[in-house]
């Protein structure tokens, strides 16, 4: 993806940030952030900042404390230490500011059930400070952006999980906030609402800074510049989808399709020079391996010689990345 | 100030949509209508007193019912999270649910007027005097912004509509039967409790006295548990 290069650049220095109180083209700067719920440690010591423009992917498995992050750096409650500032505005103590630059969608998308949804959406307009004379046609352009003009004078409570999220989502961008921050948005969606919700988070690209929370990674890597990996309240990555893939190159495998006896095609393989595990599994009656190798040596040569001359038949040999998912199951500890 | 009418506009909406007042109103018609019938039906003087100290009483069982959901289904719901994290501030917030508390109150209260159309018929050339009603018309707001308060409060301890109502309707009957107790009863003890008692102030006005201590009572109390309620809002942030 070409805009992703743009947010490779700069981000060597992702998850912790050295910024100084003078360099504010960041739009959220979280540094040395940690929670206590009384006893239980939610968020453990994180920093990060998200750049102006960009869409951040908060990535984490549920528990990991996604929601009471962005509960903070919404101004819905404060840390138990470490500094937030959003648009150079401080969390605690300028909290009308910063709440005044953010469109927030919480996690299942609270709505009032006895509202019709442009009555809703005036309503939110009008204390999130849109003036009386734009309400009207902004809540008129955000409606048919969102996509749920058909349902404009239906009531809240009747819509579906779907048309729910939108109206949420439409609250958020209602007064064009500079920020905004998603927690779950694709969340009980459907595959095909997925999509244009994802689609239009991409549409809001440039217009806005966005941080959005998931515990699924794929949508991370489809929609987001860069992301931040978080488990147990700790921050256990951050950089772009690139830059994971390449952290973890040592990491390559080969895979190997090969038909023949498997268990003798998995001794054969293992002592060959340089491989360190296998790991076999069985395919449409193919044997298919997965080989690593020691030091990131290349046996790709070394395999397939040993293959052929036991007269098996070769079908594929392809050195591979670790995966996203794997990098992300290897960072994060908790089942999700 | 824009904030405060958007967000009692809503309130007022979502109060008047809510089916269960309206049972609840009906509820409180049909008895104080009832105790309007017996007081002229018995009574031969033009005057509404037993029937003003009986609707307050009334009040006490009912107005529990307009505000239980106020703060407690927002914080079940999770709206209360995109309400404070938009541009609005706690004291906006509960003042807003109070006044939207305060105006059905007042509606539900609006049809007795209807018995001085009736009195005044009743009465025929006695004619009434309108000087107490207006007065007790003055007791009942005050002591209603004062029960719309309270409710308010307990609303905001809980998530549970009902917990809110039941807690709302204990303390009512405890601040009635303080009064009660101390009713006859003379020493400092029992002034203090006199005081308390939520009751006790109401009977002047209906009497068609208008003293300057019971209107700081009621104000001073409602003023202490709107401020009890904007602090128990922005408690999630000392949790």
């Amino acid at each position: 993806m070409a805009e992703k290069a743009e947010a490779a650049e700069g981000s060597t220095a992702a998850g912790r940030s050295d910024s100084s109180p003078s360099a504010s083209q960041a739009a959220i700067e979280v540094k040395d952030l940690t929670k206590y719920y009384v006893d239980f440690l939610a968020v453990d010591n994180i920093s990060f900042d998200v750049r102006e423009g960009e869409i951040l992917g908060f990535l984490g498995p549920n528990g990991a404390g996604k929601s009471t992050t962005i509960r903070i750096l919404t101004c819905f409650m404060p840390a138990s230490s470490g500094v937030v500032k959003v648009a150079g505005y401080d969390v605690f103590t300028q909290s009308l500011d910063v709440r005044r630059q953010i469109g927030y969608m919480p996690e299942n998308t609270p709505l009032y059930p006895e509202m019709r949804v442009r009555e809703y959406l005036m309503f939110r307009a009008t204390i999130k400070g849109v003036s009386r004379a734009r309400r009207r046609s902004r809540v008129g352009e955000i409606v048919s952006l969102c996509g749920i003009s058909e349902v404009e004078n239906k009531i809240i409570g009747q819509l579906s999980k779907g048309y729910r999220q939108r109206v949420g989502l439409a609250d958020a961008l209602i007064a064009d906030p500079r920020i905004l921050v998603l927690d779950e948005p694709l969340a009980s969606l459907d595959p095909n609402q997925q999509q244009m919700a994802k689609k239009l988070i991409k549409e809001l690209r440039g217009k806005h800074t966005i941080i959005f929370s998931t515990h699924i990674l794929a949508d991370v890597e489809e929609v987001a510049d860069r992301m931040i990996i978080i488990d147990r309240g700790r921050l256990v990555g951050a950089g772009t989808p690139d830059e994971f893939a390449r952290r973890f190159e040592s990491e390559r495998h080969l895979r190997i399709e090969v038909a023949g006896p498997r268990a003798e095609v998995q001794q054969t393989i293992q002592a060959v020079p340089g491989v360190k595990s296998v790991e076999v599994a069985e395919h449409d009656g193919l044997v298919v391996l997965k080989v690593r190798s020691e030091a990131a040596k290349d046996v790709r040569e070394e395999v397939a010689r040993a293959v052929l001359t036991k007269n098996w038949g070769l079908r594929e040999i392809r050195s591979e990345r670790m995966e996203l998912a794997e990098i992300f199951a290897r960072l994060t500890t908790a089942t999700h | 100030m824009v904030n405060l009418w958007a967000l009692y506009r809503r309130e007022t909406n979502s109060v008047f949509l809510s089916p269960i007042v309206y049972i609840f109103t009906t509820v409180f018609l049909v008895v104080t209508g009832f105790f309007f019938y017996v007081y002229v039906r018995d009574a031969q003087t033009a005057s509404l007193r037993w029937v003003f100290s009986n609707i307050g009483i009334i009040l006490l069982f009912f107005a529990p019912a307009i505000t239980m959901r106020l703060l407690a289904e927002e914080g079940r719901s999770g709206t209360l999270e995109t309400l404070m994290t938009a541009p609005v501030t706690e004291i906006q917030v509960v003042l807003g649910k109070f006044f939207a508390g305060l105006t059905f109150y007042l509606v539900m209260l609006a049809p007795t007027l209807a018995y001085i159309l009736i009195l005044r018929v009743v009465a025929g050339e006695v004619g009434i005097d309108y000087g107490p009603i207006l007065s007790a018309y003055l007791g009942l707001l005050l002591m209603g912004g004062l029960f719309i308060s309270i409710g308010l409060f307990f609303s905001s301890l809980t998530r549970n509509q009902i917990v809110a109502f039941a807690i709302t309707l204990a303390v009512f009957l405890l601040l009635w039967v303080l009064g009660m107790i101390s009713r006859d009863k003379s020493g400092p003890v029992h002034e203090v409790i006199k005081y308390i008692g939520m009751f006790e102030h109401i009977d002047a006005f209906v009497k068609g006295l208008i003293d300057t201590r019971d209107i700081l009572y009621y104000v001073s109390a409602t003023l202490f548990f709107l401020f009890l309620t904007v602090r128990s809002v922005e408690s999630r942030k000392w949790r």
